[in-house]
């Protein structure tokens, strides 16, 4: 069974206790959102989750999407849900107040996009790829774009797209197609062929705004020649009501292992009337407004999922009986003991847990650097958290969703045969968290992002706003002994960023060897640094905790397990990374 | 018309309840807490009779320790316009609570009350029909319809073997049934709105009220669990089990 009651304790635990939001908020200007608010605004959105979005999970997945005539209808309740999410008002949570949006920041929006994502993957597609669009919008629409559009999608009646991917360009944007042709009315004529586009076609909005990447008749080759442009599927009247369709028809929907409820589209555009977004030729870089609040969000998908993975798996092995304790029954009035007495099931309940708090953890410090990057009170914050965005991305996306796949498919385990059969919805979490680790740049590719353009990148400077921090901590805490595992793994992590600094530069092709080793290196002394801060919050708060010790005790439990357990693959990684590409590149592509 | 709604914060249906080990109540500490559900159910009617233009002003009314600020603004985020808190930290029994409640009931004036039938967690069922008596208003209990027509409530009360139909002259007390209505989630705007909607703090002294417990509980314990059922092979093995080995026929 899909287990899930939003965390709020360890959500207000991040925010609040660990991350230090009273003071943050302070910084960016937002004293006005108190704790009790955002306390208030959690509460509302776990409700809605689980009562809401959780009920039409597995029935959305089971039934799927349907596609007739270029229509598509989502799943049934999907409809009803999505009316009452937008008439909740949730659509316009982080959005600017200019355009009808709550202004809240994004520490709190991630959270509750965590929780839509735990609730019902398939469901949180449609009004993230709306968000990814309105902050695309935001950064490069014309103010007239921005008038006409945006307030409507920020109210959730209209969602938004991302085009990018055709047939024969996933990765490689350089190969894109799609051609849009100017008119003497300022408008595009766009012309071409989109697949696997999200919520390309529905029947949740009155319209769909799609965000398309095509080339300018005069445009250069490769990715310096694409541009963007917005294309809905209705175009507005006057009166900025969906008018005459627009030229771009739904020509299919895709059958896939999961994310059954999301309709993934081919999207055919036939002299369809677009308006540039941004500037000519530089549409990559628009696009990447989006792509990248969409990484941070595919990585939020990720924890949300195994979220869900964990509850369900500690909700089974409670009740699961077979066998006994080893150390003997530990339920003799039970005809075997439940299987959360076994040694490996608890290693699996522990290491789900981990990564899961650990994750956590680290969403709410880039969530913060979110703000500063925007709010900051000053250049020099500002800047300082724009470069920590940009290091983290790649990291949060694919980190966040590797481990979820690995923590869903553990959770599984727990269930047994009873996961693998379809009954308890733990196959579809496995299904699910599948795709995070594919779309918005697969984490191959966000490892080479990592390893190709942010650690070079200004000569590393971006590594500064993750190495001093960390590097600080273990130098105040060197007496503690518990400070080694993460010292031992931070040491390798130096050692590995200077070694592919080295190596890189003579041969890219050992950098790109090394990237997703690196990335999982680096990622796991993210979550090492987060659970030892976590460490110290928890001890200062034990004394005089009363009742929640048993929270504070159990943080501390978890922190040991992942620095006992999980933490030591650091030395594993940098031998990798060490060994080079010799074995990786050597046999001719015949030889496979 | 005015409309007052108590509120009570009670622990969250969802939380399994686990008896303290001393056995002098169920844990509390790091439990969440939430709106009695039939509480929000009147809070939801109080809500729709507002929007249909029926009610002006609705205030929540809310007793128990500062935390219980909150169960006020999950009702302020409902749509109720403003809060009474009246702080304390004793567990007022139904009747001292129906004394408060009487006591702010002189005070604002409301055309009517509406409440839960009973709170969730020790199921009393007694704190609507002690204020109707105490105020001397008519009460409608178990409500599952109301309707105001004038200074007359027509409520339609779930009651064993059926529906009853009550008027009643205004102002009354109507207690929720679960089928009243299904309780609204508050809106994003709301909740930020709620914020800033007032609470006015009180102690029941202000009220002539001593909230002191006048019942002494002994102990609290589970429930016995439940023994495994037995599957017998025929009627008069199952007549004959009664008979002689529950001793129940
Ligand atoms: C359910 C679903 C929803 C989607 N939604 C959208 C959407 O809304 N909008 C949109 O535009 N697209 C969408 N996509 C497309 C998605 O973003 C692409 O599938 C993804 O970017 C990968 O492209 P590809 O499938 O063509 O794989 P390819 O680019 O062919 O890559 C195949 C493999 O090769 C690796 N690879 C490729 N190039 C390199 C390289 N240079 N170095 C190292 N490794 C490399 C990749 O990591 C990958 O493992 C969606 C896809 C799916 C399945």
């Amino acid at each position: 069974m899909q287990i899930y009651n939003a965390p709020l304790r360890d959500m207000r635990f991040v925010m609040h206790e660990l991350h230090g939001s009273a003071a943050h908020l302070d910084r960016i200007g937002k004293s006005g959102v108190t704790s009790e608010l955002i306390d208030s605004i959690l509460e509302e959105a776990g409700k809605f989750a689980s009562e809401v979005l959780l009920p039409i999970n597995a029935s959305g997945d089971e039934e799927g999407c349907h596609y007739e005539n270029g229509v598509v209808r989502t799943p049934r309740g999907f409809k009803q849900a999505y009316d009452q999410f937008r008439e909740s008002g949730w659509s316009a949570l982080a959005a600017p107040a200019e355009f009808g949006g709550q202004d809240l920041p994004d520490i709190v929006g991630k959270m509750v996009e965590e929780m839509q994502c735990s609730a019902n993957l398939s469901f949180s597609l449609y009004p993230g790829l709306t968000q990814g669009a309105t902050l695309a919008l935001l950064g490069h629409g014309s103010d007239e774009l921005k008038a006409r559009f945006l307030p409507k999608m920020i109210e959730g009646v209209w969602s938004g797209t991302m085009n990018l991917t055709e047939a024969h360009c996933g990765t490689d944007l350089g190969l894109l197609r799609t051609k849009a042709v100017p008119q003497e009315d300022g408008s595009y004529r766009i012309t071409g062929a989109k697949i696997f586009i999200s919520s390309g076609e529905h029947d949740l909005t009155e319209n769909i705004i799609h965000l398309v990447l095509a080339r300018l008749p005069d445009a250069p080759k490769g990715v310096k020649g694409i541009s963007m442009f917005l294309v809905p599927k209705f175009l507005p009247t006057g009166d900025n009501k969906p008018g005459p369709r627009n030229g771009v028809t739904c020509a299919g929907i895709e059958h896939k292992m999961g994310l059954k409820a999301s309709a993934t589209c081919q999207l055919v555009f036939e002299d369809a009337v677009g308006w540039l977004v941004g500037e000519p030729n530089r549409g990559l870089a628009a696009m990447f407004t989006m792509m990248n609040a969409e990484r941070l969000s595919v990585g939020i998908q990720g924890l949300g999922v195994a979220e869900t993975a964990y509850q369900s798996a500690v909700h089974y092995a409670r009740e699961r009986l077979q066998g006994r304790a080893l150390s003997g029954p530990r339920r003799p009035d039970l005809a075997a003991d439940p299987i959360i007495v076994h040694p490996d099931v608890r290693r699996t309940l522990m290491t789900i847990r981990a990564y899961v708090e650990g994750c956590r953890a680290l969403s709410g410090w880039v969530a913060q650097a979110l703000d500063l990057e925007k709010l900051g009170p000053d250049p020099e914050t500002r800047r300082a958290a724009e470069d920590f965005v940009a290091l983290m991305t790649p990291v949060v996306k694919a980190l966040f969703t590797d481990l979820a796949f690995e923590t869903s498919s553990m959770a599984l385990q727990v269930y047994g045969g009873h996961g693998y059969i379809r009954d308890h919805g733990m196959e579809q979490l496995v299904r699910d968290a599948r795709i995070c680790m594919i779309y918005e740049g697969a984490n191959g590719i966000q490892a080479l992002d990592l390893v190709g353009r942010k650690l070079p990148a200004h000569m590393g400077r971006m590594l500064r706003g993750f190495f001093h921090p960390v590097q600080a901590f273990i130098e105040a805490n060197a007496a503690d002994p518990r400070i080694m595992p993460l010292a031992r793994a931070f040491g390798a992590l130096q050692q590995a960023t200077a070694h592919i600094a080295q190596a890189g530069l003579k041969d890219p092709e050992e950098a790109g060897a090394a990237a997703t080793d690196y990335l999982r290196l680096l990622g796991l002394v993210a979550l090492g640094y987060m659970w030892a801060r976590t460490t110290q919050v928890a001890e200062a708060k034990l004394p005089t905790a009363n009742g929640d010790a048993s929270f504070y005790q159990s943080k501390l439990t978890t922190a040991q397990f992942f620095n006992e357990r999980l933490l030591p693959q650091a030395g594993a990684l940098w031998t990798a990374i060490k060994a080079g590409k010799e074995s990786m590149m050597a046999l001719d592509s015949a030889a496979f | 018309m005015k409309l007052l709604v108590p509120v009570k914060r009670v622990v969250d249906y969802n939380v399994k309840v686990r008896v303290k080990s001393d056995q002098t109540g169920v844990e509390l500490t790091g439990v969440k807490m939430s709106m009695n559900p039939f509480d929000e159910i009147a809070v939801e009617e109080a809500v729709r009779l507002k929007e249909k233009g029926i009610a002006a002003e609705i205030v929540a009314i809310s007793i128990g320790p500062a935390a219980c600020g909150e169960t006020i603004r999950t009702a302020l985020a409902m749509g109720a316009d403003r809060g009474i808190l009246v702080e304390t930290e004793a567990s007022p029994e139904p009747l001292a609570v129906a004394k408060m409640l009487r006591a702010i009931a002189e005070r604002e004036q409301p055309g009517l009350v509406i409440m839960g039938k009973q709170a969730i967690d020790d199921d009393m069922n007694a704190t609507g029909q002690m204020l109707a008596a105490l105020l001397g208003w008519p009460q409608g209990t178990f409500a599952s319809k109301v309707e105001i027509a004038g200074d007359t409530a027509t409520v339609t009360r779930e009651v064993d073997g059926g529906l009853e139909t009550v008027a009643l002259t205004l102002p009354a007390v109507v207690t929720a049934d679960l089928r009243l209505n299904e309780p609204r989630y508050a809106s994003l705007p709301n909740i930020m709105k709620a914020r800033k909607k007032p609470i006015e703090t009180i102690k029941p002294a202000d009220l002539g009220v001593d909230p002191a417990p006048r019942l002494t509980v002994l102990k609290v314990t589970e429930p016995p669990k439940r023994q495994a059922g037995r599957k017998v092979g025929s009627v008069a093995e199952l007549v004959d089990k009664l008979r002689n080995e529950a001793k129940v026929i």
